[in-house]
């Protein structure tokens, strides 16, 4: 049995989360997920500006943190914090941990390579409209595609003490180690769902240990302290999900299958670059205070491509709100609104969507929101998006106004007038998987 | 009688790019009918009107109790350009529990 424990759902998760897992109990592989598909453009400009980052900055000063103890218990760690710079990532880690093993896998990124494709007659075509990628050629500011579990293990037998990549998909995260420490073989697709699947479970970190968790909520202690995810895989595919002794939150039948529906899409076809995992396979039996446990799952060979994330600009958007207070703070909200557009028509300004939500009212489930007939107060927010940055820009200034020239009790606009900020968009399309050769390299 | 679907399931809610992912699960696995029997792919997009655009399918997972929503549309075009706090469909889920159920008092005590 070996222990692989999820310190990071996002770059941006809780600071303290990997310490802990390392320092509260026993484990043998830290992993960590940094990468949503914001992050890669974002890691893109960086990497233009300063060819020495473009990598999860925070990921470093981690690992120089916890490196000692990561010698002492040899606890293992495998991230996908390279970002768009992997060998960069790893230079700053042995600046900070120059006794630690540090590995890279690169091959993942084809920014460069587009155009290649492109000439070769490989289209990138959008896979939700169909589009081919040539349509927003110019404004292509990143490109990448997911990359699998055996990689990573390939990583791994180098000895290396930290495994750093770049877009590896978040579930090969916890399937890499499993890969590696029991020789699964790229045709054992049930074992691979069954790793699949438990890095599902933990790829949001303490999204499976009682985060987030609507079932019983008040009841799910210590949240302060709260324990972040372990599992406790066996070479025959089962897991159980757990935690450490003495933190917050709860691992219980409810919060693992809360996540295991998250994001899930076609639970019979979760689809990786290592195998179509059948999430409706699953058997989860408790196993104790704080542990599931899950078995009998199964899988099917991968498909023939690897899915590409292109990012690129779209246009633009502002987004600005005012509150009203009682009494009548929706109608005041309202006309406010109603102030805002007229006033955009009568400048002869078009945006691709003009938006408006009311808070304290119905923002988050409109029609399906309970009924308040007199709220204490509602916030107006308006939002625009468009192509042009200039007819965004002049939205900013039409809301402030409002405060004196509109409906009564107008406040809240101590920020002053909205930014306007880049919109980059996403574009997935497939790729044959002999496109990307993937390559390890040990960092000295 | 008619209850919340809450009193008898729980759930999470994410996104997709432009479609909402929700998930609903049943307490006790003698509810998995009634879920499967009321909370109907019409009856959730009717639930929330206009928010969503698309279509919306249901998909069943008897072994884990639950089913699963895809709401095609329904976050403001996704990701980084919807205009709507939700861009993520975070809440949705407790949005669809909110909704009224028809159960028997039988189906809901013994």
């Amino acid at each position: 049995m070996i222990r692989i424990a999820n310190g990071q759902g996002f770059w941006g998760d809780w600071l303290e989360a990997p310490v802990r897992l390392v320092e509260q109990g026993p484990i043998d592989y830290l992993i960590l997920d940094y990468l949503a598909e914001v992050t890669m453009s974002i890691v893109q400009k960086q990497k233009q500006a300063d060819p020495s980052l473009g990598y999860a900055r925070d990921f470093p000063p981690l690992i120089g943190r916890i490196a000692a103890k990561l010698k002492e218990r040899r606890v293992r760690v495998v991230a996908n914090a390279g970002g768009v710079n992997p060998v960069a990532c790893a230079r700053e880690v042995k600046r900070l941990a120059p006794e630690l093993k540090v590995a890279v896998v690169l091959g993942d990124d084809v920014y460069d390579r587009v155009d290649d494709f492109l000439a070769r007659g490989l289209e990138l075509k959008n896979l939700d409209t169909g589009e081919p990628l040539t349509v927003i050629r110019g404004q292509i500011s990143s490109a990448n595609a997911y990359i699998g579990a055996f990689p990573l293990a390939e990583a791994l037998a180098t000895g290396a003490d930290v495994v750093i990549a770049g877009r590896s998909t978040d579930t090969a995260l916890a399937l890499g180690p499993m890969v590696h420490e029991f020789g699964w073989r790229a045709d054992q697709y049930d074992l691979l769902a069954a790793g699949t699947i438990a890095g599902h479970i933990v790829e949001c970190g303490a999204q499976c240990t009682g985060g987030n968790c609507i079932a019983d909520w008040q009841t799910i202690p210590d949240f302060a302290n709260i324990g972040y995810p372990i599992i406790e895989a066996e070479p025959d595919g089962t897991f159980v999900i757990t935690k450490h002794h003495g933190t917050g939150g709860r691992v219980s039948l409810e919060t693992i299958k809360e996540q295991l529906l998250y994001e899930l899409g076609d639970p019979q076809n979760y689809i990786t670059p290592d195998c179509v995992a059948d999430f409706t396979s699953v058997r989860l039996a408790e196993d104790g205070p704080d542990r599931v446990r899950v078995s009998g799952i199964q899988g099917r060979s991968k498909t023939p491509f690897l899915k590409v994330s292109v990012s690129y600009l779209y246009g633009y958007k502002a987004q600005g709100t005012i509150v009203y207070s009682w009494p009548d703070a929706l109608e005041k909200a309202k006309a406010a609104d109603a102030i805002v557009r007229a006033r955009l028509a009568a400048l002869g300004l078009t945006f691709e969507e003009i938006y408006s939500e009311y808070f304290g009212a119905n923002a988050c489930h409109g029609i399906a929101a309970p009924v308040n007939a007199q709220p204490a107060e509602v916030m107006l927010r308006v939002g625009v998006r468009g192509k042009d940055k200039k007819a965004v820009d002049r939205f900013t200034r039409e809301l402030i106004p409002l405060v004196l020239n509109g409906p009564p009790t107008g406040t809240g606009y101590g920020d002053g007038r909205p930014s306007v900020r880049e919109v980059v968009a996403y574009w997935p399309a497939l790729i044959p998987r002999d496109e990307i050769q993937t390559r390890v390299e040990v960092v000295e | 009688m008619r209850v919340p679907l809450s009193r008898i399931a729980h759930g999470r809610s994410g996104d997709k790019g432009d479609t909402s992912n929700i998930g609903i699960i049943a307490y006790e696995d003698r509810w998995y009918p009634v879920l499967v029997r009321e909370v109907t792919p019409e009856r959730v997009k009717a639930h929330f009107g206009a928010l969503i655009e698309g279509r919306v399918e249901r998909f069943e997972l008897p072994n884990l109790g639950a089913l699963n929503f895809l709401c095609y549309g329904a976050l403001g075009g996704g990701g980084t350009l919807s205009l709507r706090i939700d861009a993520q469909g975070k809440t949705m889920a407790a949005g669809l529990l909110g909704m009224e159920i028809e159960i028997d008092e039988r189906e809901l005590t013994d």
